[in-house]
Formats: structure tokens, C-alpha cells, sequence
């Protein structure tokens, strides 16, 4: 006798753990800018391309797992969040890890000289997106506990709060983008115009970081509404 | 008739024979069904579970088993047509077990999910229809039955949404929802020792009283139904002070001690939910062999007023039990390894919004399926946002399994029965 004949197999795996599981691995790739950073500003490049490799191994195990989610993600599964919804919040975790990527191969194919004087600022700035992104992640962790309390009560009124932060979050690294770009305008006339032109897009993307950590945000707002 | 006692003892033999097996098969399979969310929600142990299951699955059989057995042995045909042919009727019912035993033996080895139910009244129903005609069959009962396959699931998906609701608001979502567990969780236990008492009396010991000349007004039943509640809650009371809040846990997931409160009232819904499932889902070994033991007993009278000998419910019981040590453990672990994603909270709503769906069920003499029920309870929960997937398709192919187990049971009940009057040269 096989045993097919059971209630087992309307039980799905739920998709929480394995969204967390992802992201987990986003913010292990996202929280070694820092440290890829400071290699860069001390023209290490050697050790500037370790770190990367280590991004890179953290971006692919990311894709891995986006991978497999999706293969368990099925239309006929019946959820308490709907699909497009922790489709779009993968997503968006996953761009963070892949901007984390493109940021550092930029800087490293380059060998990008970044102004010494913008060190601080700079550092500053990639931080806080780093912050900001970490905040979602926190966010991403209480799904456990709401899908606990079936998505109300005061577990929402909790992750309301910690989306609250991070949108504050995402407002200090604006100002702090701004700060920069502010003081690399005025150096850039001195600079070699391409290197400049790299520097602002660079700036662009670790400001799209804390975007995306954002959108995140607002995703797992979206799964709260009823 | 000279028919029943030259064949009586082989006939009866061979009923008890399948119906045994019937009984075995629903103890193998059937079970760990009903009880499967118990083993999975890491409430009970495969071996506390088999233990429960097989007291109270017993319990459920021999205590409240009667008013389905009393359907299946006689409101699915028409006694009044068989009165001129009661061998008909043997042949028939012996038919119906063989097929449905045959139809589930290969549905299991197919991995199809068919319910034990569906397949013994559809061979019911194939043999009277077709082997002796359209008018054997009790339609209007058979109606009620078909209702009862529909509302079931919904009646238990519904009570199960409003369980998993009570909890939310009484438990989950307060500031101290350990405390409030441990405060509100007896009120649970209550239910659960209320409904098995109440059926039990008004149902399963109807007979035992009238034996002694006793009987029990609806009010005496629910006090005493209700002081049997109240002495589970104390139980369960006693066995939550055990459970201590342990901090380490919460580190990963803060409702984890709550969780352990509601493990222990998922103990007791098991009970329930075995209860339930042997009251009702044993009728169908046992009720086709009650048939053939009243008719060959009373010399072919199919309306004698003939008792149902306890040896029969005692015979399903113990094939239900029997299932339950030779196979149901291996099944049961499977299933239990299977469903990971349902915690003691929702495991609960679940099972005991089933069980009391399908007690109802056998206090009404209604044959539904345990397993069809359950999956309704289950998408009630899910329903109130409890759990993480449900797997739609499957949910559709369990539903859509019973079409074809009823022309299949038919078929095969049919078939047999036509062998059947060839061997004995009817």
C-alpha cells in the first residue's frame, strides 16, 4: 500500500520561512559594503577583491533560494498572504543583493579612486542604506509571529511601528545623499569627469538600496491590510 | 428458510471475515487521517497517538457507534422489497463489503484518497439499484446522506474558522497571551468532555438504559454530560500547571510557549477526534455484517426486531485496533512527518471542529467521511489567516475522489453480487 491516501498532502510548506531564509542571506551580502568600502578607500584592491568574492558567493546562494522558493510557490496554493504579494517582496529582496553586487564590481573593476576627503560622508551614507535594510529584514522576520496571531491584533500594530522606522530610516539616508552629492559637486571640476560620472551613479545605487529596503516596507504593509 | 440453515454459519463467517478486513483497513489508513494533525503538530507522539486512537476509537465504536451501523444495515435499502428474497439481501450486503473492501484496497495501493464511506454506501446503493431494483433503495435516505457528504465539511470548516477566532481574540492577540492561554484553555477541555458525554448518553447508551428499565431526560443527559466536562477540565487544568514558561524558546518565535499550553489541549481533542471517528466510520465494516447476522440469525425475517448482538461492534472495534498495531503506526508517522506546518493552535480548531461535526453525524445515524470533514475543518482555519499554504488542487482531488469511488463501489458491489447468486445457485 502506498500512502497518498492521507490528509498530508493539502498541507503546503509555507512560504514564510523559506522568504525569511532569503533574506537572511540578502542582508549577510548587503552588510559586507562596509568592509568592501574601507578596502577601496585604502586602495587595497587585493583585498577589496576578496570581499567581493564574498558578496558574490552570498548574491548567488540569494538567487538560489529565490529560485527554489518560486518553484514551491504554485498557483493552487491557498495563503494567508496572497502570492503576488511575497512574489514582489522576493523580489525586492533579492535587487538588494544584486545592487549590492553591481555597487562593488564597479568600484572594483575600476579600481574607483574616490576622493579621500569624501571618505567619511561616504562610508556614512553606505551605512545607513545598510541600516535601512537591515530594518526590513526585521520587518521580514515578525511574518512568523503575525501569521501566528492570523495577521491582527497587536503583533500588527508592532510591525506597523518597525515599518515606521523604516521609513525614518530611508529619510536619513536621503539627507545623507544629498550631503554628499552636495560636497562631491563641488570637488568634481577637479576630477576626471568619467570617474565623477561613475562616482554619482555609484551614490545612485547604494541610495536604491535603502529605496528598495523601503518598498519591502510597504509590501509587508500591503500583507497586514485586510 | 432451508437456504439459511444449510449456508448460516458459512455466510455469517464470511461477513465477519470482511468485515474484519474492512474494519482493519479503516484502523490502517482511516485513522491516522483523523489522527495525523495530532502527530504533526508535535502534540503526541506516534506511540501516544496509536494508544489514544486505539482506546477511544474503540470507545467511540461500541459506545456510539450504533445509529450509523443502523443506517448502513438498513435505511440505505428498502427492507420491504427483499421480504419475499432475504438471500438478496445477504448476497448484497456481502457484496457491498467485498467491493468496498476491494475498492479501497486498491485505491491505497494507488495512492488515490477515497473515504471508506463513500465507497460502502455507493456499493450499497450499486447492488440494490441495479442487481434488484431501482425501487430497493431508500432514495430519500440516500438524499439526506449525499446533504450530509456537502454540509459536513462546511458545518466543520465553519465551527473550526469560529474556534481559531475564539483563540485569536481570547488568547493571541492579548498582552500575556501565555496566561490568557493557560486561563482560557480548561473552557476548550470543557467542550471536548461535554460533546463526548452528550452523544455517548443520548445516543450510545440509549439501548444499556432502556435494557434496565432507565431513562434519561435530554436535561438529565446535559448535566451530567456537563459534570463530565467539567471534571476533563479539571484534568486538563491539573496537566497545564505543568507546562512552564521556558524564555529560551521565545528567542526565535515568541509564541512558542503558547504553543506548548495549547499541546496539551490538543491531547484531548485527539481523543475527540478518535471518539468521533470510530462512532462513525466503523458502521462501515461492521453495519453490512449486522445485516447478514440479523437476517441468517432470524431465518430470513428482515423485519424481526432483532437487537444488534455487541460482538459485532466489538468484532469492528477490534479490527480498527487491530489495523491500528499491524499498520496504522507506519502510516501514521508518514502523515505526522508530512504535516509540518500546522501548530497545536490551529491543530486543535481543526480537529475539534471536525470531531464534533462528525459526532453530530453519528448521533443523527449520518455516514460522512472523517477524513472529507477534516479537510473542511482544515480550510476553515485556513480561512481565518491560521495557516501558512493549503494545497488547493489537492484539496479539489479529495473532494473529487468520492465521484468516483461511488459509481466504482457500484460497480464492483454489483458484479460481485451476481457471483455471488451463481455460486449459491440462487
Amino acid at each position: 500500500m502506498t500512502l497518498g491516501n492521507s490528509i498530508s498532502n493539502i498541507f503546503g510548506v509555507s512560504p514564510i520561512k523559506p522568504l525569511q531564509n532569503h533574506m537572511a542571506e540578502v542582508i549577510n551580502c548587503v552588510s559586507k559594503l562596509e568592509d568592501f568600502l574601507n578596502t577601496a578607500f585604502d586602495d587595497d584592491w587585493d583585498k577589496a577583491a576578496t570581499v567581493f568574492d564574498a558578496i558574490s558567493a552570498n548574491e548567488q546562494s540569494a538567487d538560489d533560494l529565490k529560485k527554489q522558493f518560486r518553484m514551491h510557490m504554485p498557483k493552487s496554493l491557498f495563503m494567508p498572504v496572497s502570492r503576488g504579494d511575497l512574489l514582489s517582496i522576493l523580489t525586492q529582496q533579492d535587487h538588494i543583493a544584486n545592487l549590492t553586487k553591481d555597487i562593488c564590481g564597479i568600484i572594483l573593476g575600476r579600481q574607483m579612486a574616490i576622493p579621500k576627503a569624501l571618505r567619511s560622508d561616504f562610508i556614512g551614507f553606505a551605512d545607513s542604506s545598510v541600516e535601512t535594510c537591515k530594518k526590513a529584514h526585521g520587518a521580514i522576520n515578525e511574518l512568523d509571529e503575525l501569521l501566528e496571531t492570523g495577521f491582527a491584533g497587536s503583533e500588527v500594530k508592532f510591525v506597523q511601528k518597525l515599518i515606521r522606522e523604516l521609513a525614518t530610516q530611508e529619510q536619513k539616508v536621503d539627507k545623507k545623499e544629498l550631503k554628499l552629492r552636495k560636497k562631491l559637486f563641488n570637488l568634481e571640476a577637479e576630477l576626471p569627469p568619467v570617474n565623477v560620472m561613475f562616482m554619482y551613479n555609484i551614490i545612485d545605487q547604494i541610495g536604491a538600496l535603502a529605496d528598495t529596503a523601503e518598498q519591502i516596507g510597504n509590501q509587508v504593509e500591503l500583507l497586514l491590510a485586510k | 428458510m432451508e437456504f439459511f440453515t444449510e449456508y448460516g454459519t458459512i455466510l455469517i463467517l464470511l461477513a465477519a471475515l470482511c468485515g474484519f478486513f474492512m474494519a482493519w483497513g479503516v484502523g490502517a489508513n482511516d485513522v491516522a487521517n483523523a489522527m495525523g494533525t495530532s502527530v504533526g503538530s508535535k502534540a503526541l507522539t506516534i506511540k501516544q497517538a496509536i494508544l489514544i486512537a486505539m482506546v477511544f476509537e474503540f470507545a467511540g465504536a461500541y459506545l456510539a457507534g450504533g445509529e450509523v451501523t443502523s443506517t448502513i444495515r438498513k435505511g440505505i435499502v428498502d427492507s420491504a422489497i427483499f421480504q419475499e428474497r432475504p438471500e438478496d439481501l445477504v448476497f448484497g450486503m456481502l457484496s457491498a463489503l467485498l467491493a468496498a473492501g476491494f475498492w479501497l484496497a486498491i485505491a491505497s495501493y494507488r495512492g488515490w484518497p477515497v473515504s471508506t464511506t463513500h465507497s460502502i454506501v455507493g456499493a450499497i446503493v450499486g447492488f440494490a439499484a441495479v442487481g434488484v431494483s431501482p425501487d430497493a433503495v431508500n432514495w430519500g435516505k440516500v438524499g439526506t446522506i449525499v446533504m450530509s457528504w456537502l454540509v459536513s465539511p462546511i458545518m466543520a470548516g465553519t465551527i473550526s474558522f469560529l474556534l481559531f477566532r475564539s483563540v485569536q481574540h481570547l488568547i493571541l492577540l492579548q498582552d500575556d497571551p501565555f496566561a490568557k492561554a493557560k486561563r482560557y484553555i480548561p473552557i476548550y477541555m470543557f467542550f471536548v468532555g461535554f460533546l463526548i458525554a452528550m452523544v455517548t448518553l443520548l445516543k450510545g447508551l440509549k439501548h444499556v438504559f432502556k435494557d434496565n428499565g432507565m431513562s434519561l431526560s435530554f436535561f438529565d443527559s446535559a448535566l451530567i454530560a456537563s459534570a463530565v466536562g467539567m471534571v476533563v477540565a479539571m484534568i486538563g487544568s491539573y496537566l497545564l500547571t505543568k507546562v512552564k514558561r521556558d524564555l529560551s524558546l521565545e528567542v526565535d518565535n515568541r509564541f512558542a510557549n503558547v504553543e506548548r499550553v495549547f499541546a496539551v489541549l490538543m491531547i484531548f481533542t485527539a481523543c475527540s477526534m478518535a471518539f468521533a471517528h470510530g462512532s462513525n466510520d466503523v458502521a462501515n465494516a461492521v453495519g453490512p455484517l449486522a445485516a447478514v447476522v440479523s437476517i441468517v440469525s432470524s431465518g430470513g425475517d428482515i423485519s424481526a426486531k432483532t437487537g444488534m448482538p455487541s460482538w459485532i461492534l466489538l468484532l469492528g472495534g477490534s479490527g480498527i485496533v487491530v489495523g491500528l498495531a499491524t499498520y496504522g503506526f507506519k502510516v501514521m508517522g508518514t502523515i505526522g512527518r508530512k504535516i509540518t506546518e500546522l501548530t497545536p493552535s490551529r491543530g486543535f480548531a481543526a480537529e475539534l471542529g471536525a470531531a464534533a461535526t462528525v459526532v453530530i453525524a453519528s448521533g443523527t445515524g449520518l455516514p460522512i467521511s472523517t477524513t472529507h470533514t477534516l479537510v473542511g475543518a482544515v480550510l476553515g482555519v485556513g480561512l481565518a489567516r491560521g495557516i501558512g499554504a493549503l494545497n488547493l488542487r489537492m484539496v479539489g482531488s479529495i473532494f473529487l475522489s468520492w465521484l468516483v469511488t461511488l459509481p466504482a463501489g457500484a460497480g464492483l458491489s454489483i458484479l460481485f453480487f451476481f457471483l455471488f447468486k451463481a455460486a449459491f445457485n440462487q
